[in-house]
């Protein structure tokens, strides 16, 4: 399921329409996450709240969004250009990468709420399929 | 069986109160044909699916869409016991429509974003508030002892909807 030229027009797109509202997205799907699917407050034990919309929360939200942004820039070789961010997850952050489709789960979730009419059935397939090719990319130096 | 807290119960019979089924049914159906083209297998009955244009408009998916609603409507109203409520409801998907049980994460995670985005657009019009929602169930169907389709556990959880974030 690798990404067509459309799917990347699509992506591109859509995110010169969002890229304003990035850190926000950002920080309500990791809020949600949090909340909604508790297991991965695992990885964040470290921080002193945890409560949707606190400030690590907040602040991570944007990191996450500011990888998302490369992915974007590097749509055309995500593998590549995701190279560092994956060693960082597989040696350093250890995060197991079935929890890179729940949080891209809940970015889609987000989205919609965000841009409810934007985010037409395309755009939402375009995405899934951006998401998932990030988050392979991410998992490739697990082992 | 999950045991539901007073918030998840009332919140849950909330949100259904304030969505359109006739809108999301069929929204929720396409989109989750479209997101996800390998579901179409199921409707090869259906005619055109040709493209994303193509199911939106297709009136046997919207009439789909309200009876999958309907379904989850008869789940609204035996939330205590869903097991036993979609017990036929189960024979008919593992016995006759032979569906894979993943697709109904598939649509369900459709549902999820129809209904989040019909909340806030509903909201929008009544100005700016906090919204609680608690949400995420999944169908329980349990398979039938002939088949042994693996149980699907609902899972009951919460999510907080932040206006504010919307208004920056």
């Amino acid at each position: 399921m690798s990404l067509t030229a459309k799917d990347k027009e699509v992506v591109k797109a859509f995110w010169a329409k969002m890229s304003s509202k990035a850190d926000d997205v950002g920080a309500d799907a990791l809020s949600r996450m949090l909340v909604v699917y508790p297991q991965t407050k695992t990885y964040f034990s470290h921080w002193k709240d945890l409560s949707p919309g606190s400030a690590p929360v907040k602040k991570h939200g944007k990191t996450v969004m500011g990888g998302v942004a490369d992915a974007v820039a590097k749509i055309d070789d995500l593998t590549a250009g995701l190279l560092s961010l994956s060693e960082l997850h597989a040696f350093t952050l250890r995060v197991d990468p079935a929890n890179f489709k729940i949080l891209s789960h809940n970015i889609l979730v987000v989205l919609a709420t965000f841009f409810p009419d934007d985010f037409t059935p395309e755009v939402h397939v375009a995405l899934d399929k951006f998401l998932g090719a990030l988050s392979r990319a991410l998992s490739e130096k697990y082992r | 069986m999950v045991t539901w807290t007073d918030f998840e119960r009332a919140t849950i019979q909330d949100i259904f109160s304030k969505i359109d089924y006739d809108v999301v049914g069929p929204a929720a159906l396409s989109r989750c044909l479209i997101v996800y083209p390998w579901t179409q297998r199921y409707f090869g009955s259906f005619g055109n699916l040709y493209n994303a244009a193509a199911i939106s408009s297709n009136p046997r998916v919207a009439a789909h869409g309200k009876v999958v609603l309907g379904g989850l409507e008869k789940a609204l109203r035996n939330m205590d016991d869903i097991k036993q409520a979609f017990a036929d409801l189960s024979v008919l998907h593992s016995e006759k429509l032979q569906v894979d049980p993943d697709n109904f994460k598939l649509l369900a995670d459709c549902l999820t974003i129809v209904v989040a985005s019909q909340l806030v657009k509903a909201s929008h019009q009544r100005s700016m508030q906090l919204l609680q929602s608690s949400w995420l169930w999944w169908w329980q169907l349990s398979g039938s002892s002939t088949t042994r389709v693996p149980l699907q556990k609902l899972k009951s959880v919460s999510i907080s909807v932040f206006h504010e974030m919307l208004h920056k």
